[in-house]
């Protein structure tokens, strides 16, 4: 037992006299977080003059419009054409507490920084359980998610990534599935809430694609329902939903002010 | 005369490797290490970066895997279309005939070779063989697939990977060796010319079609405009690729222009080498002939 209380005594006065270096094994994890995020951001980044972020404006506007499966257009179209928006999105951010947090923090949502099997375990009704449920029955991943390319502050490159890897947590939280109804849905409160060109077009023009009977559904039941929600809750993007994850949904309801949609079955 | 093959044999076989295996093979260790070490510290260009020889092989093959399966539409799209022109009179500068036996090196997708065999199809009459050489097999399979829904005889193309560089072909069994946009994506020009002139039979005919030099200043900008501006743009929009697209506008940039080129061909062997422009210098067909 002396000999163990002396050996733990002696760890305790090498480490206390050790440099810096393994000191970082100690240091904030969130530090490392920041890091990454600027090195990730360095090897995606490509340099375009004013010129070109025009036309890749443009460009991928018309193709997402033709081509809705494209969805890495859909992403450049974000990046290109809602430079203001991202500011405004920057600017509420930096307004409010837990935004703060996420911006310092600089928190990323995919499968190697979130433990899915962790989010299985958790009891029915939380946050975490109702979002693997929700991976697993659309068959998506929180991986499919492009890095982003075209923005050339890291501020603004942070504000879009996030936006982009939270969009699976806005359907959670909206309760709305991944079919065209169900994005469109989505896309009208993002389109409120964050004002992207990407988002207003997609809520204008995405309804052009449905079916004749979810066109019904969706001007009696989701669109007012959408409108309503999008202008009443809180800014999703000030959540910090990694430190949420074990709240049930319905808590999380009531402090965004969200109502969950309720459709009659006819 | 079969006894002196004979013991020359058993030199080779029995006396070296056993008496001279040592220090033969400390000699030639540190050779080999002196080239590698020259050849790992040479530097080249890849478009507008730096980078060792031993490295511009792999990228450029990435390069190409990478916009295999867009190549042709981007192509299309870049040129507006005018790439099967510049083609078209390729083909017809070569003139080739019912002996002709073209190995088309770089030729990935097969454009150069589909057209060659539709010169010679005519009136139904099948002739003509080429064989199609490339680096990359993903362009060669992309070039496969493409036969077969042109339903391309079998047998007048055939595929074959290889380095243009170091060509798994025998000596002068072409008689006309081309190869179509292919020749700035390699690390040593003059090796390529190299092998292009052994592996021809005398008589026969070396065709370059290549990105080159307007001889416009005013055209020459508005081409680097549209170039640098433009073409990353639609790599993006169209094959949601756009460094590929960079290397392709750079390395045009970087190969030597059309006076420059034809000293090349004529240092390795070629006689009555020539160039023509088309669309004002944006490409240039340079022919040769081994003599």
């Amino acid at each position: 037992m002396l000999r163990k209380l002396q050996r733990v005594y002696q760890l305790r006065c090498t480490w206390s006299r050790t440099s810096i270096v393994p000191r970082r094994f100690f240091a904030d994890v969130n530090d490392l977080n920041r890091i990454k995020f600027e090195e990730d951001f360095s090897s995606s980044h490509i340099e375009t003059t004013r010129f070109q972020k025009f036309l890749l404006a443009v460009g991928s506007a018309a193709v997402s419009l033709l081509d809705p499966m494209r969805a890495d257009m859909i992403a450049v179209m974000g990046e290109t054409a809602g430079d203001t928006a991202i500011k405004y999105m920057l600017q509420k951010m930096q307004s409010d507490n837990e935004g703060q947090e996420i911006l310092r923090n600089r928190p990323r949502i995919n499968s190697r920084t979130v433990d899915l099997e962790k989010l299985r375990q958790m009891p029915d009704g939380t946050l975490g359980r109702t979002y693997i449920k929700f991976l697993d029955s659309n068959k998506v991943t929180p991986d499919s998610r492009l890095p982003v390319q075209f923005v050339d502050d890291i501020e603004l490159a942070y504000v879009i990534q996030r936006y982009r890897e939270v969009h699976d947590l806005f359907h959670t939280i909206l309760g709305m599935p991944t079919n065209m109804l169900g994005e469109v849905t989505v896309k009208w409160v993002e389109a409120i809430q964050t004002r992207l060109p990407m988002c207003v077009g997609g809520a204008l023009f995405g309804p052009l694609r449905l079916y004749p009977k979810q066109r019904q559904k969706y001007v009696k039941y989701y669109l007012p329902w959408a409108i309503e929600t999008g202008t009443n809750c809180k800014f999703l993007m000030n959540v910090f939903y990694e430190h949420r994850w074990e709240q049930p949904i319905k808590e999380l309801h009531k402090e965004l002010h969200i109502k969950a949609l309720q459709v009659p079955k006819s | 005369m079969a006894c002196t093959r004979k013991i020359l044999e058993v030199i080779k076989r029995k006396l070296i490797p056993n008496y001279g295996k040592q220090r033969f093979h400390t000699i030639s260790k540190t050779f080999a290490e002196v080239n590698q070490e020259e050849a790992s510290s040479k530097e080249t260009h890849f478009g507008f970066e730096t980078v060792k020889e031993t490295e511009k092989a792999e990228k450029v093959y990435s390069v190409f895997e990478t916009v295999a399966s867009k190549y042709d539409a981007m192509n299309d799209a870049m040129s507006f279309g005018i790439h099967r022109i510049w083609k078209d009179i390729f083909i017809q500068r070569l003139s080739p005939t019912a002996n002709t036996h073209l190995l088309d090196v770089a030729g990935g997708t097969g454009d150069i070779a589909f057209r060659f065999l539709k010169y010679l199809n005519v009136a139904g009459n099948l002739s003509g063989s080429v064989t199609v050489c490339d680096i990359n097999n993903v362009m060669l399979d992309v070039g496969r697939s493409r036969a077969e829904k042109l339903g391309i005889n079998g047998k007048q193309i055939s595929w074959l990977q290889g380095d243009a560089e170091n060509l798994p072909v025998d000596d002068a069994s072409f008689s006309a060796y081309t190869i179509a946009f292919g020749i700035r994506n390699v690390t040593h020009i003059d090796k390529v010319l190299e092998e292009a002139y052994r592996v021809l039979r005398p008589g026969g005919r070396f065709m370059c079609l290549e990105f080159s030099q307007l001889n416009n200043r005013m055209l020459q900008w508005m081409y680097d405009q549209y170039s640098f501006q433009v073409i990353p743009v639609m790599g993006q929009l169209i094959a949601g690729q756009w460094k590929p697209y960079q290397y392709l506008v750079e390395s045009i940039r970087q190969f030597p222009n059309q006076e420059d080129f034809k000293y090349m061909v004529e240092d390795a062997g070629f006689r009555h080498v020539s160039y023509e422009n088309l669309s004002f210098g944006v490409v240039a067909i340079h022919s040769g002939f081994k003599l």
